[in-house]
């Protein structure tokens, strides 16, 4: 049909949609194009803006044969308490079939302070596990072989430290540092915009991330340096568009910042990868992750004359969105984290974490846990959505999606750029701004019922029964920690942590200078995590928040 | 006379998820108050004192941490040790139901958890409040 | 509480008290003003303005600091404006402060704008005096420089301040048209940006035509608020101006003018109050209203009436 008859066509149908709609009136709140035709992507050249699997703009995947060949990463993220109770969780994952781990440190870790601080009191071994030196970490990691399993670690503002520990954890193992895989989060700039675990500002911490870009190129090559993040942006409340452009502009800041003290992009664009919100809108959702590996190939051949394929290759993990997670009837969640699922599979995903059902109220329990995985495994083996590459290519609507989605984050990128990029527009407080009119749009939403939540807005049940068996984390847990600090303390020898921290200090002074030797040296002493980020304090200083509400 | 209720939107604790503490603190200005926020990482020391110099109506603190059981009863006997016994105090963030009796019997006077309408707080604050 | 005795004691929730009073205009803010007054006059009063953006609550902070390191106590009272259409208020200029919460030497009080028209400098200017009586050195007072009543605020001071930022566009030309001659001083935030040079330019230009320049010329001072550069010099040009305005005798005259028309002020305010409250128990208002309207009588000659009337009695 050529495009003159569907246009002649389509008028033809919206009359009588017309009719139609005085019989059946169609649900308010909803975007105003009902129906998608071959116009709405006539534009659309298949050679330059999908072209094939494992070919530039990599619209259709990175790899030639996705999930025929190998299924996703099935990712948990795990970790709470202490360094014991996590790594019995980690070989429960390990036995029941994940094929990698993912950490989660508490908050004062993700700070930079010791369990023993005052700060940190209440706080020990809460949303993740508690790490204060060297010897957690061999605790955490005791009995897996860090030759065979890759790891993903949750930790950005000291992720040098947390890293140098792991590498000296498997230098014990008699693991040698070109063999480790694994990921660092090590995304600052979100942490300014969105998640909030920072510790110092902009520049020292741009430093801290290249001096770990350069460190891995040379001695932990199959490293992912960076997981650039926008999962906590879509938690914070931003829409699918802003959660891609906000994301990559973060991505191209650090490029730049990396091409500045000196490296080649193609020695480090291979081992950036990419951490996306699988949200409940699932064609959106598949649209959002088809846009950005474009966009961000667009953005690698063409801003920064990128040469190699796997410097222009958008990799990312998922994680099922945890703030659409109900409180109300928590069972319904796990029917959301499928969809979700569903959606990530379909756009692509190298791993993915599902979250379990009762994450809205408490850590969740193993049970929980297993269900989330199984998730995963059922739709990997039996829905078929993963038996073919980029299934809902050619769709209409996904491809105009995908289009406009594109198109908006495009928009986000050149205002972004045209304030000085995403460090100056988070200084603005540009970036936070935009996601908190997101957030206080949606709430407003749901609120009006504008939005409707099964169980939150609508089909509630009077007197819910709230759910037992939840996860308690020990309340004895900051105890023992500090007490298992203060012991090691008394163990090491002060004076070599001394030397250290001082070597540290000095090194931290010296702009020119990669702190990660330094670092590593440190974290062999015994000295803890807070000690060495005390050291960083005193030279760096810590970021002040730019809040505007 | 022109009396507005003043609240004092809190982040004890450590943690960085401030997207209720945001949303919460701009619907209770489109709802006519005055609103406070402390921005994140507050200790209960810097919490009481702040609710002091702004002579607030209200406390509302959000923790999403599970650090609530240990700070949100140390917030409340600051803010009553500084001499402010009629200040209300209240509480919101991914908090099991089974440790709201404790914290109610430490002087929260109520705990919101996720899915919470904002009009919910805002009704709340104006039947309680005492101003 | 006996707010005043309490507040003159070094009671700091009877000080936060006393504010809310003058705040909510409750009737015992009188009587606690009485009290305290003869202990006021000793704080040194600086005002900040400046466009939203300058970085005015983050340069107030360091200058705080800066007083502290010096043995100073500083009072702070912060304004932001009240949403016209729902009379509430994000009161946002403490957060970039929260490092002075726990100091026992400082005390920040924020205030909303309230749509007040006028009685914000007059609620303003009593908070002041409150944290002068308490005991605070100095007593900063920051506001936007936006409307007619936040410029009144800062006039109020001892010296003002005036806050500005490179890279403002076109607006800059009319924020320093309308601030231009209430400041003391100026203060270039944000100066490692590219254009500060150009914007103290024209701040020099702009002084150069103004006539009515006595022997005071303002300073230009760039800082980096965030980075802590350029305070100290900026704490200098404060002294420089306020060593000025006592031996020229100009401090001795804006006090002088500020007690006169403070006291106009709340004669008028106190008068009007009463006056108003009088032809409402009269019950004579909505009368002479509707005489109005149908133009038997006009608004100038009721209110010559009722001034005979009622000053007469």
């Amino acid at each position: 049909m050529s495009n003159e008859k569907i246009q002649a066509e389509l008028a033809k149908y919206e009359a009588s949609v017309e009719k139609a709609i005085a019989r059946f009136p169609e649900r308010p709140h909803l975007p105003k194009q009902r129906l998608y035709t071959p116009l709405d992507i006539k534009d659309t050249d298949y050679a330059d803006e999908l072209s094939f699997p494992g070919i530039y703009p990599y619209t259709r995947g990175v790899q030639p044969t996705m999930y025929r060949g190998r299924f996703w990463t099935m990712r948990m993220y795990a970790g709470f308490s202490t360094a014991e109770e996590s790594n019995k969780r980690y070989r429960m994952l390990i036995e029941t079939g994940a094929t990698g781990l993912s950490c989660a440190f508490d908050l004062p870790t993700q700070i930079g302070y010791d369990s023993t601080d005052a700060i940190a009191e209440g706080e020990v071994g809460k949303v993740g596990v508690a790490i204060d030196s060297l010897a957690d970490m061999e605790t955490l990691f005791d009995k897996i072989d860090l030759g065979k399993v890759s790891t993903s670690m949750t930790i950005n503002a000291p992720a040098s430290v947390l890293l140098a520990m792991y590498i000296a954890v498997a230098e014990k193992q008699g693991v040698s540092a070109d063999q480790l895989r694994g990921t660092i989060q090590n995304d600052i700039l979100k942490e300014y915009a969105a998640r909030g675990t920072y510790i110092f500002p902009p520049r020292p911490s741009m430093r801290l991330i290249t001096n770990i870009f350069e460190y891995c190129s040379k001695n932990v090559p199959k490293w992912n340096t960076i997981s650039i993040s926008g999962y906590h942006i879509r938690e914070a409340g931003s829409t699918a568009a802003q959660e891609i452009a906000f994301t990559i502009a973060d991505g191209i800041a650090y490029c730049e910042a990396a091409i500045k003290a000196g490296l080649h992009i193609d020695d480090f664009a291979g081992r950036l990868s990419f951490f996306w919100n699988a949200h409940n809108n699932v064609l959106e959702e598949v649209a959002k992750f088809r846009a950005s590996r474009r966009i961000w190939a667009k953005v690698m051949k063409e801003r920064f004359h990128a040469e190699k394929p796997k410097s222009m290759m958008l990799r990312f993990h998922t994680q099922t969105a945890g703030s659409m997670l109900t409180a109300q009837q928590p069972n319904n969640n796990i029917v959301r984290v499928a969809l979700q699922t569903a959606a990530a599979v379909m756009g692509g995903t190298q791993s993915l974490h599902t979250n379990s059902r009762d994450e809205a109220l408490a850590l969740p329990t193993q049970e929980s846990v297993t269900i989330a995985l199984r998730t995963q495994q059922i739709v990997a083996y039996e829905s078929g959505l993963a038996d073919v590459i980029d299934p809902l290519a050619g769709s209409y609507y996904v491809e105009s999606m995908t289009n406009k989605i594109e198109a908006e984050a495009w928009d986000y990128i050149k205002k972004i750029d045209e304030m000085g990029g995403a460090v100056a527009a988070i200084e603005k407080g540009y970036i936070q701004k935009e996601i908190q009119d997101s957030a206080y749009k949606w709430q407003m939403d749901v609120e009006s019922g504008a939005k409707t939540i099964v169980g939150v807005n609508k089909f509630q049940i009077e007197n819910e029964e709230p759910p037992k068996d939840l996860l308690k984390v020990d309340a004895s847990v900051g105890e023992r920690q500090k007490a298992k600090v203060e012991a090691m303390k008394a163990k090491r020898d002060n004076n070599a942590v001394k030397a250290a921290l001082a070597d540290l200090k000095k090194a931290c002074q010296d702009e020119n200078e990669n702190l990660m030797p330094h670092i590593l040296a440190a974290v062999k002493t015994y000295a803890t995590l807070g000690e060495i980020c005390n050291v960083m304090r005193g030279v760096f200083g810590e970021y002040e928040a730019h809040v505007s509400l | 006379m022109e009396k507005k209720i003043r609240v004092l939107v809190a982040k004890p604790g450590l943690d960085g998820h401030d997207r209720g503490a945001k949303v919460v603190a701009r619907a209770l200005r489109d709802a006519g108050f005055e609103v406070i926020y402390t921005g994140l990482r507050q200790t209960p020391e810097q919490i009481a004192e702040a609710a002091l110099q702004e002579d607030v109506n209200v406390v509302a603190m959000s923790i999403l941490s599970g650090a609530h059981p240990h700070l949100f009863p140390k917030v409340v006997d600051l803010v009553r040790e500084k001499g402010m016994k009629d200040v209300l105090i209240i509480g919101g963030g991914v908090i099991p139901e089974a440790d709201i009796p404790a914290l109610k019997k430490a002087g929260v006077s109520e705990v919101f958890t996720p899915g919470t309408p904002t009009s919910a707080v805002i009704d709340f604050i104006k039947a309680n409040v005492k101003a | 509480m006996d707010i005043a005795r309490e507040l003159l004691a070094g009671n700091r929730l009877a000080l936060s008290r006393a504010i809310t009073a003058i705040e909510n205009e409750y009737p015992e803010a009188n009587t606690i003003m009485k009290q305290i007054y003869p202990h006021t006059g000793n704080a040194y009063v600086l005002g900040i303005t400046g466009p939203p953006g300058a970085g005015k609550s983050t340069l107030t902070d360091k200058l705080a600091r800066a007083y502290r390191a010096k043995g100073k106590t500083v009072g702070i009272v912060a304004v932001d404006p009240t949403s016209p259409f729902t009379g509430g208020a994000i009161l946002g200029d403490r957060i970039r402060m929260n490092g002075l919460t726990l100091d026992e030497g400082v005390f920040i009080r924020s205030m909303g704008t309230r749509g007040s028209l006028g009685g914000l400098s007059h609620k303003t200017a009593d908070a002041v005096k409150a944290m002068d009586a308490f005991g605070k050195d100095i007593v900063i007072v920051e506001t936007v420089g936006v409307g007619q009543s936040e410029v009144d605020i800062v006039k109020a001071a001892d010296t003002t301040m005036v806050i500005l930022i490179p890279g403002m566009g076109d607006d800059i030309q009319a924020i320093k048209a309308g601030i231009l001659e209430i400041g003391d001083l100026f203060a270039i935030n944000k100066s490692d940006l590219d254009g500060a040079d150009k914007l103290v330019r024209e701040i020099n230009m702009m002084l150069d035509l103004d006539s009515l320049m006595t022997d005071w010329r303002p300073p230009i001072q760039k800082v980096v608020a965030n980075q802590n550069e350029g305070i100290e010099e900026l704490l200098v040009r404060i002294a420089e101006h306020r060593a000025h305005i006592d031996k020229s005798g100009e401090l001795a005259r804006r006090r002088t003018k500020r007690t006169r028309d403070e006291m106009l002020d709340i004669l008028s305010a106190h008068i009007g109050t009463y006056i108003k409250q009088r032809i409402v128990d009269t019950g004579r208002l909505d009368a002479y209203v509707d005489q109005i309207k149908r133009r038997e009588t006009d608004p100038y000659t009721v209110v010559s009436e009722l001034m005979q009337e009622m000053l007469q009695s």
